[in-house]
């Protein structure tokens, strides 16, 4: 009888643990819940839409016949296969830096001096607006990134090069964190970005807005602030590089739905 | 001149829920930059809505409202194709008048 009752004692224990566990992560998803209704990255999107639309730069146009892969003007779906190869830079390319592009080619801003700007000011915060603008039309959309010309490949072989290089004082890479399931940082899970880590997580949340620092975050900003946790020198914008890690998620998320703009903490 | 506030109202029965996002600031005067200078407090201070012209909510906002404020409130007997406005106006005197069709 006696055996009988501290069994019963042992699993009511192992029962509330795991009740606390569950409810740490529970909570988090519980209060994104409750600011996805009402998510600023709803402005941004309205900003960026109109920045789309709008005649501005030195030459005066707006960015309708910008192509991101689609086709000129076409924007829905355009988020959900890029990174992708353009014949007209030569180069895979991902949102931010094609949205750049566009804006030298068609606006006449210059590229390397936004290249250059710090995230959030002065035509970067234009680049995130717009980024933002583009990922929402393709929202509930599935990636398929292409991966049939030879550049696009290469990207992804470089991408998972980078995705694994340890350095820095801490010898980490991006795979320190991301690339086993069950990992968090602080109380966040961190998603597994050496496969499809599901709908809406990893790739396919960013752009996102952070209710922490009331900022929107690119995908370029988010990859900015992984190298800077790992005491990495910042990579820059629109770099070979940060472009190939991107492809190299953005190809492994296949078949992820994208909810971007998210809202995250 | 501020940017656009996001203003959904969806009727239910007798009550309509509003909910708005306002994009602003909201500087709390206590923070400084990278200078170490105090950065002047910039905040919503008053929000008006209106249901057909007709007043039918005011509030007083201060420094403690987060940036980019999400507002919720309910009204009562609105109908689908009513007008909601809402209105606000920051401590520097800048102001947003932004409306919505009920849904």
């Amino acid at each position: 009888m006696r055996t009988i009752v501290v069994s019963v004692a042992v699993a009511l224990t192992a029962g509330a643990a795991f009740a606390q566990q569950k409810s740490a992560a529970d909570g988090i998803a519980e209060y994104r819940k409750m600011l996805e209704d009402g998510n600023p990255a709803d402005l941004f999107e309205a900003k960026g839409e109109e920045l789309w639309t709008q005649k501005r730069g030195p030459k005066g146009a707006s960015l309708q016949a910008c192509d991101l892969g689609k086709g000129p003007g076409v924007v829905k779906g355009a988020f959900v296969e890029l990174p992708r190869y353009f014949a007209d830079t030569g180069r895979v390319q991902d949102l931010e830096s094609r949205l750049v592009t566009c804006m030298e080619a068609l606006q006449g801003f210059n590229g390397a001096e936004i290249a250059k700007t710090a995230f959030g000011r002065g035509e970067q915060a234009n680049v995130t607006a717009l980024a933002t603008y583009v990922a929402a039309a393709s929202r509930g959309l599935r990636f398929n990134l292409p991966q049939a010309h030879a550049e696009e490949r290469r990207s992804y072989e470089i991408g998972k090069r980078v995705f694994f290089f340890r350095g820095g004082p801490y010898d980490f890479s991006c795979a320190s964190c991301h690339g086993e399931d069950g990992k968090r940082i602080r109380l966040q899970d961190l998603p597994n970005l050496t496969k499809n880590p599901g709908d809406g997580v990893g790739f396919a949340a960013w752009p996102a807005y952070r209710v922490s620092n009331g900022q929107m975050w690119s995908m370029q900003l988010r990859l900015n602030d992984c190298y800077r946790q790992q005491r990495f020198p910042y990579p820059g914008f629109g770099s070979e590089a940060t472009i190939a890690v991107s492809t190299y998620m953005g190809v492994n998320a296949k078949g992820a739905e994208s909810i971007a703009p998210a809202i995250k903490r | 001149m501020a940017d656009p506030m996001r203003i959904r109202a969806q009727a239910a029965g007798d009550k309509t829920t509003v909910r708005v996002l306002m994009s602003h600031e909201m500087e709390t005067g206590q923070r400084k930059d990278s200078a170490g200078k105090t950065i002047p407090a910039w905040f919503i201070q008053e929000v008006t809505a209106t249901h057909n012209g007709k007043p039918v909510l005011s509030a007083q906002w201060g420094p403690a409202v987060s940036k980019n404020p999400f507002l919720q409130f309910t009204i009562k007997g609105a109908k689908a194709g009513d007008k909601v406005a809402v209105n606000w106006i920051d401590n520097k005197g800048d102001k947003r008048t932004d409306e919505a069709t009920v849904s």
